[in-house]
């Protein structure tokens, strides 16, 4: 069961044959086939439906480029839509699906588009589907959307891991055809870095296709022995499976190899692809050129394909498209295929060559200046009409006809930072332009150079470019012999009599629509483009632009670069998201940060947050504990009532050192530090230099040229980062450094009235913690338990008597479970966020949530606090008169009337009986929770002008929660407005 | 892109965090007649050049210094790196 | 020729030979009332307001390549009107307006779809603020609702909740937000600008600036000088470099965003969705293909192209909301020029050069805005004063200090 198209040699391999399905009907392939070319071997030409008119396609090329033949490969969570079967490697065990089509392949009923395709026609539906004007979303579109697209992607996550990693190297040279092998031997022989990649599975290239002999062997055994040189040293990577998607700034090029989509399912523990970044100094364009097509009646069945295409199922894959083949070119190079063909012999029954000078055979005939005005058979082609030079018309019978309009090279990467193509007269086609990506060589067909020789020999040349750019020597040596052929072609573009003639097969753009386009003035290449979707589809028009270019340049009588060209961009083919998304999903998004208490936190059953990066404990639950209320609620009265620990390592904090540290403080902090004490700590407000408040916090003395800063666990890098700029780019002069330490120390609060008893359990004498010795807002350094150092800060957030303390991080752990220990003749309680969060509303300490990123000092309460006195980030600008009007916003606190109801964070303020519009809005709530201490719901809001309307009603409304209610506007300082306890 | 660090050589972009103009190093002098005008020029107004542009990156996740980067916009070409506070003291008016 | 099922079917029975040109080609005349530079969405639908709404004339479109081919070609499509802020929510709410009777007025159908768009909420904090936003939505008479975990479940089965690192947690949705086919709507306004007499020259670029004693009395073109009593200028992320030629610095920074699209696939996303805990946002076009964006890569660039590390950025948070994506490929990327802000918001406004007026500043938003961004610079050409929804769009707002910042981060561009 070899295959009924299959012809002798290729580079298959017939001792591992494979079964594999299409449609549900097995089939054999052998290792070493595509999908594709095991498909025509078993004579199935029919593979997919165009997109709009549901044509019966089959596969038009042999590689990347193809447009029509896609399947769904695989099913299940690993289908992968809008797969190229010319590209997809046959494995055993393969299945896949033709797409697009309802109930069958051979018979789909949307077929009927192609009756009805003159009501299709390019930009039709921006003309229509207007009315009633209802009808868009609930008729038209979701009608226009069920039959758009191609594939279906399966609901289920992509099961397959991918991987990243990164390379670097002297020279990469992208593509394994002549050009680029030549380019790595020579690189690599004399000593540089080399990284070869291709898209491919069998390096080579072209000449895997062809027949030509270098050096007296076959081109495909030339390529074998210089890839066997090549990985034989080390000094080369040769990477197949790898295609290079884009060139990015600086020499970086995105490269994807695809590990194990020739696989069944990849190895365990094996990613399916990994995205390499590779980082050259200098990179070869060795990636060939594309075949494209000629335009005419029909154009578009099953069995017409590219002539290299037929060449190369014929040479590499032993395969046959068709019993009888016929050759429709504008160039020598169509010729090709009709000579391999007969070598091989295969029936050839005609060469239509559109120039009347063709080249004659003995083998087969040629008709000189003929064209193809007809084609049959719906699902696979049967016969096809020429008209000759005379005016006779010939009916040829073939089952594939080879169509050779021409090569463009691929010059996709020196597109990509924004170089245009420029034409060439003598190969009608786009060559690489000028202002290439830096250190990038397009080499061989890429470069327009066509012939096997011109290929080895510019490789070489480009080699030696870049070896000399790189300071390295190198000899020059001879090149083997190879075939040498110009390029010799009569541009044909399409056969301007044809009715119906495809220019995009995918997308289903015809001539006519090109026609259209222009009368409808979308003349430039942009606007073809987007107005017909000429370009547009999954092969991003690498075998329909040019025509479409060439056509538009005909209607509008201009030539092809006055037209234009579209830009390509990457990814040079179409990359899965998942290989570009590498190992960060699910949980592995973002790394996790830990506190040095979360295991201790972990082992109490603490419920964890994400605050940022960082996991913290959010409460304690109990046994007994059903709802996080009671928890809170406990942790918070505890604390108030006898002692409780936080940790609150995640805070910033910043080591400032130096002779100038107090005065560097003095710039950074809108309120003054240089006369602040040793062994003293104070609040901080940090404006940013448009004097919105950024950040809060303390900053504490432990010697005149030290102190340690904090700031919220939100900003620590910001602030961090703003510090260094303040340091390095405003104040080179001043000696002071800065080091984050926030992951240096472990730092934990410990609040309420028996706090300073629980730490006298610890702190090494004869160290005084009295209300004397060590008053609200001290610090020091100090040890505890013995000899440990710590720092020691007399600083409250909860409004409690309460101090922090920090020991080196790797304590951290310990620290916690010696103060849950000795704490417990305390009645200590742990406590999390939540009840962190609940003590600073009620004490009415602004956080985060008050530091939007719009408030400033004034509106925080604090306007006083900014200095006018010296020069500080953000002082000048904070005088400007939108941010000192009358009716500033100032911070308040909220209480409900009906003690029932709550204050949701989010709500708007209103004036009690206006009505609720935006022109009467006067606030919103900022943080809100249920205090405990007061035994109702309260909140912190900013308000117009609040600081003069306590004890004022006012509307809180939240329609989006259909909330409406009547609150109080009181002090911010629910708890111990005095701070009688924060001083005990 | 790749930001050639006057200490530590060839570093990918990724590793720094991109601020604006270099401009910012010559803040104003908040004693100044017209100080709140300069500052809302020093602070609003740039020159977002199409060509050569001093920039300031911050070596985030290296050594944490500001770097002043010579950029032309229109290519990414980068021609100059230097440490911003080089620069600062080489440029602006002392505090 | 009036676009209409009739017609379409009319002229496909007869060859397609009816359809004229959807636009003039022109050749400048020696001088207009109004010369509007930028012939991009908001350009197009300034003149189109201009000549239909304020009943000007002399009206002339200056592009410097194809009309359509910048910003409004390479957009990911999506119309919304949840802003927070006061100076901003009346305006983008006028522009849903417009978007929602937009192809009956042009007769152009630019496939407004309403299909709604959804923020995701992963954690407390986020909740609240989307909670203020929504509040601000509805009070300035748009429409918002807060929807939970397993409503959200209903319409996008396969997000992940299971083995999410930030787990979502809800979502505020705006049901009257969508997607628009970008190019329709260029092409929309110009033909039916056109239609009303306003001259569409395209490949003629702008090369200065005539002024005279603080008075602009023309352009100076690649198609000769053209003279006007108003100039409207009107090029997103090529503001700096042209306001340039008239002296003017500007609160700008021209940036890049990246925008992607992948193959054509059945539907399967019904709407917008936004990631909360990442840079990510997606739809589904009309042809199948998801678009989707991110961040912006963060420094200062004409280039229109931008590098990998925000490319795999954005395919994470993909990732991490819809895991099935992985299979999914990116068929195409692309670059534009953003104009970032100093406050992340527009300014429409006159300059201090008579008859020279300016509208930018958009950041990565401008797309939804191009319908009242036409209207309200039309209003102020025409009127020399503000339209309501946009009288806080003004230069001098940075030195009063009444900036319009949604999201608080301050003067620097490339966080907005």
């Amino acid at each position: 069961m070899t295959g009924v198209n299959r012809l002798d040699g290729g580079l298959i391999d017939r001792t591992k044959p494979m079964r594999f399905t299409f449609d549900g009907i097995g089939f054999t392939g052998f290792e070493g086939d595509t999908l594709a070319s095991a498909l025509l071997a078993n004579d199935v030409r029919l593979m997919g439906r165009s997109f709009k008119y549901h044509r019966p396609r089959g596969p038009m090329t042999s590689g990347s480029e193809e447009p029509n033949a896609l399947v769904a490969l695989r099913s299940g969570a690993r289908k992968e839509p809008n797969t190229r079967a010319t590209t997809a490697e046959l494995f055993a065990g393969l299945s896949a699906t033709s797409q697009n089509r309802w109930p069958s392949l051979r018979w789909d009923a949307m077929a009927v588009n192609d009756r009805l395709s003159q009501f299709f026609a390019a930009g039709f539906y921006y003309k229509t589907f207007m009315w009633p004007a209802a009808f868009w979303e609930k008729v038209y579109e979701p009608i226009i959307r069920r039959a758009a697209g191609l594939g279906t992607l399966s609901h289920e996550p992509d099961p397959d891991s991918y991987d990243k990693g990164f390379l670097h190297c002297d020279l990469l040279v992208i593509g394994t055809g002549p050009s680029g092998l030549m380019a790595a031997l020579t690189a690599a022989r004399a000593g540089a870095d080399v990284i070869i990649a291709d898209e491919d599975f069998l390096p080579g290239g072209r000449l895997s296709a062809e027949t030509h002999m270098i050096e007296g062997q076959s081109g495909a055994a030339w390529a074998a022995a210089s890839v066997a040189e090549l990985q034989a040293l080390p000094n080369v990577r040769v990477m197949t499976r790898s295609t290079v998607i884009g060139a990015f700034d600086h020499g970086i090029y995105g490269v994807v190899e695809r590990v194990s989509d020739h696989l069944k399912e990849p190895f365990a523990g094996k990613p399916r692809q990994i995205l390499w970044r590779v980082y050259s100094k200098r990179a070869i364009l060795a990636a060939g050129a594309t075949e494209r097509p000629i335009v005419f009646e029909n154009n578009d069945r099953p069995g017409i394909m590219l002539a290299s295409a037929v060449r190369a199922y014929v040479n590499r894959w032993a395969v046959t498209p068709a019993r009888q083949v016929a050759i429709f070119t504008n160039n020598d190079d169509g010729h090709r295929t009709a000579r391999d063909l007969a070598a091989k012999g295969v029936d050839v029954t005609a060469v239509i060559d559109t120039r009347l000078d063709a080249p004659t055979s003995a083998d087969y005939q040629v008709i000189a200046g003929g064209v193809v005005v007809q084609t049959w058979g719906r699902l696979g082609l049967t016969q096809i009409e020429v008209r000759t030079p005379k005016g006779e018309s010939l009916r040829i019978p073939c089952g594939a006809l080879g169509v050779s309009g021409g090569w463009n090279p691929n010059v996709h990467l020196t597109c990509h930072q924004g170089a245009r193509p420029v034409w060439n007269d003598t190969i009608a086609a786009f060559v690489p332009g000028n202002s290439l990506p830096p250190g990038l060589i397009p080499t061989g067909a890429a470069d327009g150079a066509f012939s096997t020789y011109e290929a080895l020999s510019s490789g070489q040349k480009a080699a030696h470019v870049a070896l000399s750019d790189l300071g390295i020597p190198h000899k020059v040596s001879d090149l083997p012999e190879a075939e040498d052929a110009p390029v010799n072609i009569t541009p044909f573009w399409h056969v301007a009599s044809a009715k119906r003639a495809w220019v995009d097969q995918q997308n289903d753009v015809t001539a006519k629509d090109v026609q259209l386009a222009h009368q409808e003035n979308f003349v430039s290449v942009e606007h073809l483009k987007r107005y017909t979707t000429l370009g547009m589809a999954t092969d991003q028009g690498k075998t329909s632009n040019t025509a479409g270019l060439a056509i538009m340049a005909d209607i509008a009588g201009k030539s092809i670069p006055e037209v234009g060209t579209t830009m390509f961009r990457p990814p040079y083919t179409p990359t899965a998201i998942g290989v570009l998304a590498g190992r960060a999903r699910d949980e592995d998004f973002r790394p996790i940060r830990k506190t040095p208490s979360h295991v201790w936190a972990e082992e109490q059953g603490a419920v964890f947050v994400e605050v940022g990066m960082w996991l913290r404990a959010q409460w304690f639950p109990k046994p007994g504990e059903t709802h996080w209320r009671q928890s809170v609620d406990r942790e918070v009265l505890q604390t108030r009532k006898s002692v409780g620990i936080c940790d609150v390592t995640t805070l910033g904090k910043i080591d400032v050192q130096g002779t100038d540290a107090a005065a560097f403080l003095n710039k950074v902090y809108c309120n003054g530090f240089a006369q602040l004490p040793v062994g003293r700590t104070r609040y901080g407000l940090m404006l940013r230099e448009d004097a919105i408040a950024m950040d809060d916090g303390t900053a504490a003395r432990l010697a005149e040229d030290h102190f340690v800063v904090t700031t919220t666990t939100a900003n620590a890098v910001p602030v961090y980062r703003h510090m260094e700029f303040v340091r390095q780019c405003l104040f080179p002069d001043m000696d002071v450094q800065l080091i984050s330490t926030t992951e240096a120390w472990a730092q934990f609060a410990v609040a309420g009235p028996k706090s300073r008893a629980l730490l006298q359990q610890i702190i090494d004498p004869p160290f005084d913690i009295s209300n004397d010795a060590f008053p609200f807002m001290a610090c020091a350094e100090i040890t505890v338990t013995g000899g440990l150092r710590a720092r020691l800060f007399r600083i409250s957030f909860s409004g409690e008597l309460a101090f922090e303390i920090a020991v080196p991080t790797r304590y951290g752990d310990a620290l916690m479970r010696r103060m849950m220990d000795v704490g417990a003749g305390f009645d200590v309680v742990a406590y999390g966020t939540e009840a962190l969060s609940v003590m600073r509303i009620e004490k009415g300490h602004a956080a985060g949530n008050e530091l939007n990123g719009t408030t400033t000092a004034l509106n925080l309460g604090m306007g006083r606090m900014v200095s006018k006195k010296k020069d500080a980030i953000g002082s000048t600008l904070s005088e400007r008169e939108g941010l000192t009007e009358g009716d500033a916003l100032k911070l308040v606190g909220l209480k409900p009337v009906d003690p029932d109801h709550n204050v949701p964070a989010g709500a708007h303020l209103m004036t009690k009986g206006a009505t609720v519009s935006a022109a009467n809005d006067q606030g919103y709530v900022t943080s809100a929770c249920f205090s405990p201490n007061l035994g109702c719901h309260i909140g912190l809001a900013y308000l117009k002008s609040g600081d003069s309307r306590m004890g004022e009603i006012i509307r809180l409304v939240s329609p989006l929660t259909g909330v409406d209610h009547d609150v109080e506007v009181v002090s911010a300082h629910f708890v111990d407005p005095k701070g009688e306890r924060l001083r005990a | 892109m790749l930001i050639h660090h006057p200490l530590l050589g060839p570093r990918d972009a990724s590793e720094f965090v991109y601020k604006g103009d270099a401009a910012l190093i010559h803040r104003p002098d908040w004693q100044s007649e017209d100080a709140q005008a300069q500052f809302a020029d020093y602070g609003y107004l740039r020159d977002n050049p199409a060509g050569p542009l001093r920039e300031l990156w911050f070596h985030e996740q290296g050594d944490r210094s500001w770097l002043v980067v010579t950029r032309d916009t229109t290519s990414h070409e980068i021609t100059s790196v230097e440490l911003a506070s080089d620069v600062a003291r080489r440029e602006a008016r002392a505090t | 020729m009036r676009y209409s099922g009739f017609n379409v079917i009319k002229q496909a029975l007869s060859g397609h030979k009816g359809w004229g040109p959807a636009w003039r080609d022109v050749t400048p005349k020696e001088s207009y009332d109004y010369v509007i530079i930028g012939g991009g969405g908001h350009g197009l639908a300034t003149a189109y307001y201009l000549a239909k709404q304020f009943k000007q004339s002399r009206i002339a479109v200056l592009e410097k390549g194809w009309i359509g081919g910048g910003n409004v070609g390479r957009n990911t499509t999506i119309i919304r009107s949840n802003y927070l802020l006061d100076g901003n929510q009346p305006f983008y709410e006028f522009s849903l307006q417009l978007w929602e009777g937009l192809e009956q007025e042009l007769n152009y159908n630019a496939m407004v779809s309403q299909r709604g768009i959804l923020n995701l909420i992963h954690s407390d904090a986020q909740r609240d603020a989307f909670i203020r936003r929504g509040n601000a939505m509805i009070l300035h008479g748009a429409d918002a609702e807060l929807l939970s975990t397993r409503q959200i479940l209903r319409r996008y089965p396969f997000l992940n909740v299971n083995n999410a690192r930030f787990p979502i947690q809800g979502g505020l949705a705006q049901h009257r937000g969508g997607t628009v086919r970008h190019d329709a709507v260029a092409w929309g306004y110009a033909r039916a600008a056109d239609q009303c007499g306003v001259d569409i020259i395209q490949n003629c670029e702008v090369t200065g600036f005539r002024i005279e004693n603080g008075t602009c009395l023309g352009v100076e073109t690649t198609q000769g000088f053209i003279g006007t009593k108003k100039v409207a200028a009107c090029v997103a992320g090529s503001s700096s470099r042209l306001m340039a030629l008239a002296g003017m610095r500007l609160p700008i920074e021209s940036h890049v965003l990246q925008a992607f699209v992948s193959e054509g696939l059945k539907p399967v996303l019904p709407g917008v969705i936004t990631f909360g805990a990442g840079h990510f946002y997606c739809s589904q076009s009309d042809k199948g293909g998801l678009v989707f964006g991110g961040d912006i890569d963060g420094y200062n660039s004409y280039a229109q192209r931008g590098n990998l590390p925000v490319v795999e950025d954005v395919c994470e948070g993909g990732m991490a909301i819809f895991p099935m994506l992985g299979r999914a490929r990116l068929l195409r990327m692309w670059g534009g020029i953003m104009d970032m802000s100093m406050d992340g918001s527009p300014i429409i406004d006159k300059t201090h050069i008579d008859g020279l007026y300016f509208n930018g500043g958009w950041c990565y938003g401008g797309f939804k805005a191009t319908p009242a961004s036409g209207y309200v610079y039309a209003h102020l050409l025409a009127t020399d004063t503000p339209h309501h929804t946009a009288a806080a769009y003004r230069f001098d707002r940075f030195a009063k200090g009444r900036m319009i910042d949604e999201k608080g981060v301050g003067n620097q561009p490339n966080l907005h």
